[in-house]
Order: C-alpha cells, then structure tokens, then sequence
C-alpha cells in the first residue's frame, strides 16, 4: 500500500503521484500543458503551480484543450498533452480523442477520477472514462496505485508515439495523486513488448523497385503517414520523386509532404481534389500508395477506383493493408525507413524507369491539368468576393512566410483551403481529416502558436464551425497569441448546402442561421480585434490589416453565399465521375482525349 | 455544369454504401488471443469486435499464466477471408495483445468444448438418454428421480449432436464453455 501524508513524501526517493505527473512530463520535455482544473485533479494543478518549466494553458472548454494539443503535436511532431478533470472534464475530451484517433496524432490526455474507494458509487463528477474512451483511444490506463502511476506515465508517451501515432488517456484518481512512492524515471520503464516493426520487408520492397523500373503510368499517392515519419520521411520522398520523375498526388492529410510548388506535383486527390490528380489515379497502371489508408473520400466506389493499376502499399500498421483496397505489393514498415531502402536498391540497380512512356503519361496528365478544374472567375467590379478568390489573395500575401502555419475547419472552406493554398513542407498544415470535427481549427491554431511564438499561425474558418469553439478567444488574448481567424462567412453551412442541393433536391433543411453574431464587435468584446471586409477591392488590405496587427484577429470575410465547391466527385462514384465547376475550360471534360486510358 | 447526371433529390449517392456487393463467401475460424492479463483487456478485444461489427461465434477466457499474468482468450469467428484478416490485423494492433495465432490455417489443432446439459424424463426417456450419454462417454455428474445432469467434453459438433439427441428426452437446460483450442505439435 502507498504510504499517504506530508511525511513520507518527504521520504527519500518518494513523491506525490502528483508530482510524480509534473516530473513525468518534464523528464519527458514536454513544455506545455492545455488544461482546465476541476475537482479530481487539483493535486495535479497545485504542483503546476509550484514550478515553472510546464507552462500551462488555461483553455475554456476541455475540447478546445484537446484539439490545441493535437494542433501543437502536428505543428512540432512531438507530443501534445491536455490535462481534465474528471466526469464532464473528461467527456468533453472524447471528440478531440477520436479526431486524434482518426488522424494519427501523438496526444496524452491526462483525466482526473474520483477516488480509488468511490469508483462505482456515482460519485460526483464520476464517469467511466477509461470505459468511455476505450474505442476511441489508442490505448488507456486507470492507474489505481501510485506505485506504478510513473511507469505508466512513460509507457504512455511510448505508446503515444511508437508504431502508428495516436492518442492515450491516463486516467488517475484523485487519493492516487495524494498518495506517495517512488519515482521510475523513463529510463527505467517498461515500455513493454509494443515495439511495432519499422523495417520493411526486403523481398516486397525489391518488388516495389521493379514495379518502378518497369511502369509506364505510375503514380505517388501519399498520405498523413509521410508527415508523421518524419522530416527524413519527406526529404526522401522528395529525393525518390525528384530521381524517378513520376507524378505525385497526396491526400488532404498530406499535404506538404512534396512541395506544392515542386516539378512533379499534380494537386490534392479525392472528392474535391483536383481533376488531373484523380483521373491519374483512375488511370495509372502502377499506384505507389505512402502512408495513406484509402479512405472512403479518395476511393469513391472501390470496384471501381483504379481498375487498371497495380497497387504497392506502405504502412506501418498492419490493419491498413488491403482493409479497402488489395494491395498487390504490401510493405509493412515506417515511411522513412522503407524509402531508405526502396531508393538504395533502385539507386544500386541503375535508377532506371520507363522514362519514354512516363513522358507520355506527362504529356497525358497535361492534357489533363489544361482543363484548369480550379478556375473560377470573381468578375472585377463585383460586389461580392467569392471565397475561392478570398482564399487566392490570403495565399498571395502570405506565400512568402516560410513560418506560415494554416488550421482549418471542416466544410467547404477546408476543401477551398487545401485546393488555392500551398505547401512547401510539412507540418504546416493542421485540418481533421478522418473525423471531420468542425471546431478543431481554432483551438488548434491556438495550440500551434504556442509551440511557434513567432510564426504567421491563420486558421481558415467557415462562421458555422468557427462558433462551435468560438470560447477559444478567452485563451488567445489572455495569452496574447496573435491567431489569425479568417473566416469565409457565408452565413451558410455550406457544405451540407451543397449536398442538399446536388443530392437532396434542394431542399435546405437547417443549413443556415438566422442569427449570426457581428464578429467584429464578438471580437472586440473579448479584447481582440475584428475586421469585416464585404467589397473585393477592399480584400487586399483588409487581409494586410490582420497581418499587420500584432494580436488576435477575427477577420469576417463575407463571402458569395450558394458557391459551390468543385471539383466533387459523389459518393460512391468513381473517379472518372466528377462533377466540375463552370469555369472549368471543358464541359464535357470525361469523353475528352484522356478517356482512352480513363 | 456537370457532366453527371445525378437525378436531383435522389438519395442513392450515400456516402457509406461503398462496400464490395460481391462479398466473398464466409469462413469460420478460430482465433488464439495471448493477452495480459489486466483489467479491462476483454473489453477491449470484444469492443473491436462489436465496434467493427465482426462476429462472435464462442468466446473463452481464463488466465494461463500466472506469474507472466498473461491470459489466453479464444474466440471463434465467422467472415469472408478478408475481414478475417482484418479481424487479426486490428487484434494484433491492440497493446496488451502479444500473439494472434489463427488456428484454422496454422496446421492441425485440437478444439473442446465442455457442456452440461440437464435432461428431465421418466420411464423409457431417461433411461435411453442414459443410453445415449453413454455411447457419447458423458458423465451424469448429479442426478435426481426425475432428471440427470450430464457433463460432456468433445468438439462443438459432438456437443451439437449430443444436444439435438436428447432434446426429444426432455433436455431442459445447457450450459456451454465456448472452444479452447491448442495447435497440434509435429509429428517428428
């Protein structure tokens, strides 16, 4: 049994479990905490208090804690941790959990609990929580003795991080935290068997390179795992594309991989991906899939997606390969390690490939790029700003920042967001991906401006989503982080508009809001600054008056309401089947001169 | 605008009608789980199963090593050869699993059941269903003058047969372990 009291914590080589938490985190290097106190963890925050290596983050809703933790992870590639309480404290973690879960990112969330002798009674502000985060957890632990609670605080990291990333909770009751023991410090933990294998194997990865030596439309398709490899992972799929010279595509998770501005980029495939990168992967004879897992929004109608190609498939987590899609070449490993191998032996075997007919597969995928699928037309003199063209002047004037981080919400503007902005490396870009939370970006952007004090952090808002954690802008001022909120408002949730009006007879049912607030005096209530712009010709320097000011912003970008996001390819459709914007240079784009390999 | 002629309102195009129409046909197999043994493990394997929508066909689980705390859980499963391989793939991916063997493919195995099976009758009934658990080697391990129950050890099949024998003797009740399962060793 631990001993308890003032006295023996004083005991040689014992702690509280609460400092134990506080020593854990800082053996660990973490430097910031996103949290919210209450009740079951007040023996965590009085030992926060007394110590000045963690800076902690007082947030205002415990998913605004998570989800700047995520944003924080994916802006740093290290670690995120948020500490709740117990009971709501810890249910209103679930949404960021599971968007952590979906999306691969490292977070610990620490929750309090009731007492060890409570625990079943109802007791007040007592919830299940490691029941109720079971599914949406990578792992997680109730820690009832403060004897093994540092052990499992490093296991927690290891686990967080090791294999494919994802979040972990560690739940601790409050007598745990008030009790003593004796410290493990990381070294000495048992991290256990978990030690997923990051090595390729040989044999497949020989056939991969034979696969690249041989094909005559190949395709890179890359995902979220490039990015969470690490910076080496990127750097060698930039030296793998630049060698091979075959064209690269990505999913919304990825972005940033590949530079967007790089010779061998062909834009972001998917639903509303671009209309070259999606017919290059319904075409292509040899599909290189990297640290993707083929979601539902890139495959379209899986009997359908891809007929022609053989698929090779790097993943580090087993339970990825030929879940959707068979995999023809399967290698199970971490990104960066398998490219290692995979551009040593196709370096050793002569760098050859098929460059003739991967010339022509050029030429074709041009013909493609030619219909321009992104165009759109904000006509000068037009009083209202369409939001592609909002998006087209945020990425002109900020293009040139190389500290540029970009959040997003979940709808059309995160769509239009990852179509007109572009991104040099990786990193920079924080969206929900396999979630889809609306709410995620703003307190994400928070996140990521505390991990880069100094860096241009924008999130991409759309009005409906930026409301759902709009009580954000408390920790923003009161820690005086200068994020940008630029938000496309069409006072509209615009893709469920959209899907009403392509797929549901145009029938809006609650896909707008009759009562917005005005953002800018919501801004200046909270002590930030707000700027609404309406009129295209005041665009520009209404977005280089949010550059310019050294503080939060709320900037109201109202934009045109019934646009749609194009291209689009439906659910459940192939993608060969695109639906594509007016202005997109062919109306009749699929019978076009490409449908021969289509 | 579009080159798509979607019927306008139609509710065809759901986003989560994408799975293969031409399933493969269904396999049964059965899974040994090497797990730790600490709380909340079984939850975890059978929240995958339910989470996932996979089947249970028999679930068994005890503790087989004390000292390593590890426990053993079997589980029979029916799918198409692709969500078995998923179902092992996302078991192995869970933490305190160690080992995911697949019985059915990794050479030969030895299944078991154990059964008790409360059977009431007089006269002719009960002593043919005494009959008949003898030819099936069970044993009546309690018995009263109007009824007996029976302990049988076998395959899931035996205790099926056994099963559908005496249930025209008057067989009251059952109560089944679910397989626990051992891959065969070789021969030489």
């Amino acid at each position: 049994m631990a001993t308890t009291g003032k006295a023996a914590s004083q005991m040689k080589g014992q702690m509280t479990g609460a400092q134990m938490v506080v020593q854990a985190l800082k053996d660990q290097g973490v430097e910031v905490v996103f949290g919210y106190p209450g009740g079951a963890v007040l023996p965590i925050y009085d030992e926060v208090f007394q110590q000045n290596a963690i800076r902690h983050v007082l947030v205002r809703h415990e998913q605004g804690a998570v989800h700047a933790a995520e944003g924080y992870a994916r802006s740093t590639g290290k670690v995120g941790v948020a500490l709740v309480t117990s009971g709501p404290g810890a249910t209103n973690a679930v949404t960021g959990l599971t968007d952590a879960l979906m999306d691969s990112i490292p977070i610990i969330v620490l929750s309090g609990q009731v007492p060890t002798f409570m625990i079943g009674n109802d007791a007040f502000q007592e919830a299940d929580t490691v029941g109720i985060t079971r599914p949406c957890t990578k792992h997680n632990w109730l820690v009832k003795e403060t004897e093994v609670l540092s052990d499992v605080l490093h296991q927690a990291f290891h686990v967080a991080k090791s294999g494919r990333p994802g979040p972990v909770l560690v739940d601790i009751p409050k007598d745990v935290q008030f009790a003593s023991a004796a410290y493990t410090p990381p070294s000495k933990a048992s991290t256990g068997h978990y030690k997923p294998r990051v090595k390729g194997d040989p044999a497949q990865i020989e056939r991969l390179v034979e696969a690249i030596e041989t094909a005559k439309r190949p395709i890179f398709y890359t995902g979220g795992g490039v990015i969470n490899s690490g910076p080496a992972a990127s750097q060698l799929l930039r030296e793998l594309v630049a060698g091979t010279g075959f064209p690269i595509t990505s999913t919304l998770m990825g972005l940033g991989a590949y530079p967007a501005s790089g010779d061998s980029w062909i834009g972001m495939l998917g639903m509303h991906g671009l209309y070259e990168a999606n017919l290059a992967m319904h075409g292509c004879d040899l599909m290189i899939n990297i640290g993707a897992r083929f979601d539902d929004r890139i495959t379209g109608r899986v009997a359908d997606f891809s007929p022609k190609s053989r698929k090779a498939h790097i993943d580090i987590d087993p339970s990825s390969i030929n879940k959707v899609i068979h995999a023809d070449i399967p290698i199970i490993g971490d990104v960066g390690h398998v490219l290692e191998d995979v551009l040593a032996l196709w370096k050793s075997r002569g760098r050859k490939t098929a460059s003739e007919d991967v010339a022509k597969w050029w030429a074709q995928i041009e013909e493609w790029r030619a219909v321009d699928c992104l165009a759109f037309t904000q006509s000068p003199g037009a009083k209202s700003i369409k939001p592609q063209h909002a998006l087209a002047r945020l990425e002109a004037l900020t293009k040139h920042r190389k500290d540029r981080y970009i959040c997003t919400e979940v709808g059309q503007h995160q769509m239009w967001a990852a179509q007109y902005l572009g991104f040099e490396e990786p990193n920079l870009w924080m969206t929900s991906g396999g979630l889809g939370t609306m709410g995620y970006g703003f307190p994400a952007s928070i996140g990521v401006q505390m991990a880069h004090s100094d860096a241009l952090v924008i999130n991409v808002a759309g009005e409906a989503s930026w409301l759902m954690n709009m009580q954000e802008m408390g920790t923003a001022v009161q820690y005086r982080l200068p994020v940008k909120q630029f938000i496309l408002n069409n006072e509209r949730l615009g893709m469920v508009r959209q899907w009403q009006e392509l797929l549901h007879g145009e029938r809006y049912s609650h896909s707008w809001s009759e009562a917005l607030p005005d953002f800018v005096k919501l801004a200046e209530a909270f002590g930030a600054k707000g700027i609404l712009c309406s009129d295209p010709a005041d665009l520009d320097d209404a977005i280089m008056e949010m550059l310019d000011h050294d503080g939060p912003v709320i900037f109201d970008c109202l934009v045109e309401k019934h646009e749609n996001c194009f291209p689009m390819i439906p659910s459940g459709e192939p993608h060969n089947k695109m639906l594509l914007g007016e202005n997109a240079s062919t109306k009749d784009a699929i019978k076009g001169s490409g449908a021969v390999l289509v | 605008m579009s080159p798509l002629k979607i019927k306008k309102g139609s509710s065809k195009h759901s986003a989560y009608d994408l799975r293969d129409p031409h399933a493969e046909a269904l396999e049964t197999h059965t899974l040994a789980v090497v797990v730790d043994n600490e709380a909340g493990v079984l939850a975890r394997v059978i929240g995958l199963f339910s989470g996932r929508g996979y089947n249970i066909d028999s679930l068994t689980v005890a503790e087989v090593d004390h000292t390593g705390h590890t426990s053993r859980i079997t589980i029979v499963t029916t799918g198409t050869p692709s969500v078995i391989e998923q179902i092992k793939a996302q078991l192995g991916g869970i933490v305190p699993v160690h080992e995911v063997h697949d019985l059915t493919v990794e050479g030969a195995s030895v299944e078991r059941e154990l059964g008790l099976f409360k059977v009431a009758g007089k006269g002719d009934a009960r002593v043919e269903a005494l009959r008949i658990a003898d030819i099936f080697r069970a044993r009546a391990v309690d018995t009263s003058l109007d009824s007996f129950i029976f302990e049988i050890t076998g395959t899931p099949e035996k205790l099926d047969a056994f099963a559908d024998l005496m249930r025209p003797l008057g067989l009251e009740e059952v109560a089944r372990t679910g397989v626990a399962a051992l891959a065969r060793s070789a021969l030489s």
